[in-house]
């Protein structure tokens, strides 16, 4: 408490600023050391696979396919190449969902599934596989995965009307979230009951994450919806730093917060209902990924954000590696591997950060 | 100094079935002055302040320097006024420069517009001004209670606020502390026509930094005006059921002596 106390710490005004620049600096070093080894993981999850193909021909035959057989090209371009940009695609959309949602909820065991997310899209994938009802203009194969955006993105307009009208605490949007959970668990649950066995096998599948649902169609959808919502995110980043110091505080710092929420809850469930439609349910990286990026980094959003979604598209594209490798010549569902890769990683980091009283 | 001054004019404020505080005048509060909220727990106090903070809808009228405040945006709002609320988290990992900083990052302030550069720079010239600058790369979970209460005056601070609105800025403060920041909310208001109204517990520091005493009870003033119009043995006994004496010393500074808990139906001699 004594301000004559020097803690070996800088004290006079210029060399503290000097410390946070060296700190900023580091931070931004992380970032990118972080972005470097998606791009490793990223070309490690290429090459790997059940073909006989070796790394040199996976990768000689992304910039010149002609040197490629036809079925190796086939391998390469619609199974390799999808499967990897996916798996990022997937790990960078739900962890910075998660990221935000933490944030918004000011609660650490928050995921972007906490409100209902993934139970709604399962609800909607059930509907869509055990009637198999379908859309003019709709490819058939995309049916399951827009019913299961439909209704996951509906579940949340439906929390958030719900929560507009009770005037929208913290606490109420996350009970009401559970009460959706719940609900559309039970009707899940329903839908399995009266299924065929066939469907109920095709749905106990779907709902088990796995990227090799992954055509290049569905990669640029949620490529482009990752594009659209980032910006959104990083422009709100202050604001959600800001958010961490109490609500009170930060909205007689002029901070909207109910606004500042409702638009971060549409972002992560544009996210995580895009995820959740392409790939099914994928626990773990949402509420992980941006640990790790905390851990790593603190909570200033301008870094906390990119960093989160650099650590969730780092972890999911490890654990696709894993799904892969783990038991040779079987593909298993990514979502089954997710936490086998993640936790290892997060206790590591749990145990070397310093101890706090 | 007049045109300068807020004014609360009929304010109500409160739940909405349940107004903490009805039809509540205040003299007004000019600036370059401190003031000072007093009264028992439950009194309202808080709800006064974060209703002109414009944390919550309030009716009546509170303008500053003839503008009306209420009905303004948060971030219009925040231009002027900041509120400092009682309590920072816990489990935030930002440190204390950084938290500092993100107060200016959320909106624009009153001032200019500061670039980047300088808000870093503005940020650590309030820890010095605060006696915090020491702690400034610590996390905000490494420090002590007195400390968080220090580093959420500079939040509040360095937005550099026209209203300063501070809630228990002291209670978790040792002896030199509590003088530190009094002095130094006394010094800004001077410094900058600042308007500071704090709420405090403890009378004596309200009547030695204070220019003017407002004491309310449920919900409605009681006294008001300087500490010796405000602050005598009778309202002492109508707001906090006590038996008081105030007593001068010899270098003229208010002591207020608390004798005891008044009995019922006892009375306190005019």
């Amino acid at each position: 408490m004594n301000e004559n106390s020097v803690k070996g710490a800088a004290t006079d005004g210029a060399s503290i600023l000097a410390a946070y620049r060296r700190l900023l600096a580091r931070r931004v070093a992380i970032v990118a050391g972080l972005a470097l080894l998606c791009v490793i993981a990223f070309v490690l999850d290429l090459v790997t696979g059940p073909s006989t193909l070796t790394p040199a021909q996976v990768l000689g035959g992304l910039f010149s396919p002609e040197t490629l057989t036809p079925p190796q090209r086939a391998i390469v371009w619609q199974v390799r190449l999808p499967y990897a940009l996916m798996a990022v695609l997937v790990g960078a959309a739900l962890s910075l969902a998660g990221a935000e949602m933490q944030t918004i909820l000011n609660n650490p065991l928050a995921s972007p599934f906490t409100l209902g997310v993934s139970s709604a899209a399962s609800f909607g994938a059930a509907l869509a596989i055990v009637i198999g009802f379908s859309l003019p203009f709709v490819p058939a194969d995309w049916m399951v995965p827009l019913n299961a955006f439909l209704c996951a993105f509906g579940s949340v307009l439906l929390l958030q009307m719900m929560t507009r009208r009770r005037g929208a605490g913290v606490e109420t949007v996350v009970l009401m979230g559970i009460a959706l959970v719940f609900a559309f668990n039970a009707l899940v649950a329903f839908v399995q009951f009266v299924s065929s066995q066939e469907a109920l096998q095709q749905l106990v599948f779907w709902s088990m994450g796995s990227v090799s649902r992954a055509t290049w169609g569905n990669v640029g959808a949620l490529a482009a919806v990752l594009l659209i919502v980032l910006p959104f995110s990083l422009h709100a980043a202050g604001r959600l730093t800001s958010l961490r110091l109490g609500e009170d505080r930060a909205r007689s710092f002029g901070v909207d917060v109910s606004r500042l929420r409702f638009l971060a809850l549409l972002r992560v469930s544009l996210l995580s209902a895009t995820s959740v439609a392409f790939v099914g349910t994928i626990g773990f990286i949402g509420l992980v990924g941006p640990h790790v990026a905390r851990l790593l980094l603190g909570e200033d959003h301008r870094f906390l954000l990119p960093a989160s979604l650099l650590c969730g598209a780092l972890i999911m594209s490890l654990a696709s590696v894993a799904s892969k490798t783990l038991v040779p010549g079987v593909l298993m569902p990514v979502g089954i591997v997710t936490a086998m890769v993640g936790v290892p990683m997060f206790l590591f980091l749990i145990f070397r950060r310093p101890e706090r009283s | 100094m007049t045109d300068a001054a807020l004014q609360v004019r009929g304010l109500s404020a409160g739940y909405r079935h349940r107004k903490v505080i009805q039809d509540l005048t205040l003299p007004p509060f000019r600036a370059g002055e401190v003031h000072s909220l007093v009264g028992p727990n439950g009194a309202g106090k808080s709800t006064l302040m974060r209703a002109l903070a414009g944390l919550q809808p309030a009716a009546g009228s509170v303008t500053l320097a003839g503008r009306e405040l209420l009905g303004l945006s948060l971030a219009e709002h925040a231009k002027q006024i900041t509120y400092m609320p009682q309590t920072l988290p816990q489990g935030v990992a930002l440190s204390v420069l950084e938290s500092v900083i993100s107060a200016l990052h959320a909106s624009p302030t009153g001032g200019d517009g500061v670039r980047r550069q300088g808000m870093e720079q503005r940020a650590v010239a309030v820890l010095g001004r605060v006696g915090i600058m020491h702690l400034a790369m610590d996390g905000l979970d490494q420090l002590s209670g007195g400390q968080r209460q220090l580093v959420s005056l500079a939040q509040a601070l360095v937005r550099e606020p026209r209203v300063l609105l501070l809630d228990e800025p002291i209670s978790a403060l040792d002896l030199q502390h509590q003088l530190r920041v009094m002095k130094l909310v006394h010094e800004l208001a001077r410094e900058r026509g600042m308007i500071a109204l704090v709420v405090l517990h403890d009378l004596q520091a309200a009547a030695r930094w204070s220019d003017g005493i407002v004491m309310m009870s449920r919900g409605r003033l009681i006294a008001s005006g300087t500490p010796v119009q405000a602050i005598t043995p009778q309202t002492l006994a109508q707001v906090y059921g006590v038996r008081a004496r105030i007593e001068h010393c010899s270098r003229g500074m208010l002591q207020i002596l608390v004798d005891d808990v008044l009995q019922p139906g006892e009375a306190v001699a005019p």
